[in-house]
């Protein structure tokens, strides 16, 4: 079941990756919190009641509900144009975010470790990768922030693979979850958006010698 | 004592945030820097003892933390002269003195954690407090600065925690639970290699942003350019600590295994690289708080080379980084003054510095002799150890083109502070400049004779703590 979901998530990327809207990114952000719901659950089912729900709530209320709201809040508010406008096309973009995939996949083969579950990792590696492209790739700042919250779903899975032994980590990783998004996410609401008209990253290029 | 000292500076924090009383706030931060220095006595009198489950303070971090309580002194100082010369909203300036506050107890905290995580999650917090103090001035710039420093910040952080999951799957298959730096040190030897190399690229890479090295050391330029000359003489000297310490700890680890050879060519390569960088952008840039900032870049690649380069650069890296925190604020409150004589960050607006407040010419003078290294600054000293150790690590190459570079780095610097110093500026209408008090300028008096006597004649206390905090590494 976990690697269903796991594949499931893996294919969002990919989906990530030909989306030209910017609702389609939160949609598709919104179904990896619901997976990572579904993951975390089976996952982690043996460690306290109390810290698994912490888990739960953050996975199903955080990530699926809050955060694509408060996105679309953002782009309403601040009239963002609704393309994504990439500076690749969409087709270079799903080569380049299989390659990704792939380049984990064969990474992962080289480990010879009976300990580890190799689907984690690859996954793992796969969104943090994925991430920094849309990062890199997008124009926009807001897609930036929609980059890094998929790395940090990358993230999140990594300390699944290592939670049902210490719990602590993956309450440090929703710690990174909730610190980051609510200061990324709060300066935007609050200053970027009052500041900028076009939310372009050209007009974040003053700053240099 | 650090749980006391957590809860204490909070409520001072608070306090400062909501009391906007000058008088007020005069006193609480005098109360911190008692509380600030009482934390640093006491750890310093209970070395090795854990505290709190998660804090021990162990020699390194002693001294790193009597250098921010040194620092914090004229840091809060100067910062009272900028409020009463550039005035803000009594709120702005709550923030801004909460925040700094804010920065320096997660600094200590940072610096004592015995906890890979807890360590983490205080250099989180300091992203949080020294974003607020970038965007004191609420600006378009300041935006800019504080948006890349938050976004830069928050991938390295994200890398560093990568970086410890990779630790504890290799810590999981060996059968151990425990993340503080005792264990670790202990379990190295018996760790898979291949994770720990993971480990170790995700940590070092995350902890550049915090130290300014390359790859990550953009965010860290910015910050210091776009914050008050206080908060940014912080930035250049106690935060950039906290990122080496970072990779210090971690390196001590990789040191019990067989990549140490590899983990030192990594970071070899990372040092001269933010040399190199550091080299370019000092040739070009006109700011005068950039190249400052730059030059902190450049220093960091020095320490991380002795490091690299093992015997007595162990020795010296510490000692850099202690005397380079001492000295580089200085050169920060410095530029206040100029500041406000000049109105202007350019090179190209500042001219003739002598004829306009000579204890401050002085005060600058000195900071390029001192910054650069020349005798009898400390900085010499310990650069001269980091050369010799990479001569005795065979890496003759490496030293003539490190040389090379620190050449053209003194020519560049010394180009622009003498132009500051002694060239008439153009344009520029000096019929009603301000007098600067020659007072202001004490405490970078004090700071450079620290780092000059600490170099030519480091006492016996400062001389075994370094040489306790690198006990750990292979000699």
């Amino acid at each position: 079941m976990t690697n269903i979901l796991l594949i499931a998530f893996t294919i969002s990327l990919i989906y990530i990756g030909m989306a030209n809207r910017l609702y389609t990114y939160i949609s598709a952000i919104a179904f990896q919190g619901v997976i990572l719901f579904g993951v975390a659950f089976i996952e982690l089912i043996e460690i306290n009641t109390l810290n698994l729900i912490l888990v739960l709530l953050e996975t199903i209320v955080f990530k699926t509900i809050l955060i694509p709201m408060f996105l679309n809040y953002v782009i309403k508010r601040n009239k963002i144009t609704r393309e994504a406008e990439p500076f690749l096309t969409n087709f270079v973009s799903v080569v380049i975010i299989t390659g990704i995939i792939l380049g984990s996949f064969l990474m992962s083969n080289t480990i010879h470790d009976t300990h580890l579950r190799k689907i984690f990792f690859v996954v793992a590696l796969s969104a943090l990768f994925t991430g920094l492209y849309i990062i890199i790739t997008r124009r926009k700042i807001i897609t930036h922030v929609m980059g890094f919250l998929v790395i940090e779903n990358g993230v999140f899975i990594l300390s699944l693979a290592v939670g049902n032994e210490m719990p602590m980590l993956v309450n440090i990783g929703i710690l990174l979850d909730i610190f980051v998004s609510v200061l990324l996410l709060g300066i935007f609401v609050n200053k970027i958006g009052d500041v900028l008209k076009e939310q372009d990253v050209s007009q974040l290029r003053n700053l240099k010698d | 004592m650090i749980g006391i000292y957590l809860v204490i500076s909070l409520v001072i924090a608070s306090m400062l945030y909501f009391f906007r009383n000058k008088t007020v706030s005069n006193i609480l931060l005098s109360c911190f820097i008692i509380v600030q220095w009482a934390l640093t006595i006491h750890a310093y009198n209970n070395l090795e003892i854990v505290q709190w489950v998660y804090f021990m303070p162990d020699s390194i971090s002693v001294i790193l933390l009597i250098v921010l309580s040194i620092i914090a002194i004229p840091a809060f100082f100067h910062s009272t002269i900028y409020f009463t010369k550039h005035p803000y909203s009594p709120r702005e300036e709550g923030m801004y003195y909460a925040a700094m506050v804010i920065l320096l107890a997660a600094l200590s905290a940072a610096y004592l954690s015995n906890h890979i995580a807890i360590t983490w999650i205080f250099v989180e917090l300091t992203t949080l407090s020294a974003s607020a103090l970038i965007y004191h001035r609420r600006n378009l710039k300041t935006l800019e600065g504080t948006w890349k420093y938050v976004f830069v910040c928050s991938i390295s952080i994200t890398l560093v925690f990568i970086g410890i999951l990779f630790l504890t799957i290799a810590i999981q298959q060996e059968g151990f639970k425990d993340l503080t730096y005792k264990s670790l040190l202990a379990d190295a030897p018996v760790l898979s290699v291949f994770w720990l190399k993971l480990a170790f690229l995700f940590i070092f890479t995350g902890f550049t942003a915090k130290a300014g090295l390359v790859p990550m050391y953009t965010a860290g330029i910015d910050a210091k350019d776009k914050a008050p000359y206080p908060a940014a003489a912080l930035f250049s000297s106690v935060l950039m600590n906290v990122g080496f310490l970072g990779i210090f700890r971690f390196y001590e680890i990789i040191s019990r295994t067989s990549i140490l050879p590899w983990a030192n060519k990594i970071m070899m390569i990372s040092g001269i690289l933010s040399i190199f960088v550091a080299t370019v952008y000092m040739l070009r840039v006109k700011n005068i708080k950039r190249m400052m900032a730059y030059s902190s870049v450049e220093h960091m690649g020095i320490v991380v080379l002795g490091l690299a380069a093992g015997g007595v650069g162990y020795f010296a890296a510490i000692l850099h980084i202690v005397l380079h925190s001492l000295a580089k604020p200085a050169m920060f409150f410095q530029f206040g003054q100029i500041y406000r004589i000049y109105g202007s960050k350019s090179v190209y607006d500042v001219g003739n510095y002598f004829k306009y407040n000579i204890t401050g010419a002085i005060v600058l003078l000195l900071a390029f002799f001192i910054i650069t290294g020349m005798p009898p600054s400390g900085l010499f000293i310990s650069e001269f150890m980091v050369f010799r150790s990479l001569f005795e690590a065979g890496n003759l190459w490496l030293l003539i083109i490190v040389l090379l570079l620190l050449t053209i780095i003194i020519w560049a610097f010394g180009k622009n502070v003498f132009k500051m110093l002694f060239i008439n500026p153009i344009g520029f209408n000096d019929d009603n400049i301000e007098k600067i008090h020659p007072s202001e300028s004490i405490s970078q008096f004090v700071l450079f004779a620290l780092v000059i006597y600490l170099g030519l004649n480091p006492p016996d206390m400062l001389v075994n703590l370094i040489n306790a905090s690198i006990i750990n590494l292979p000699h």
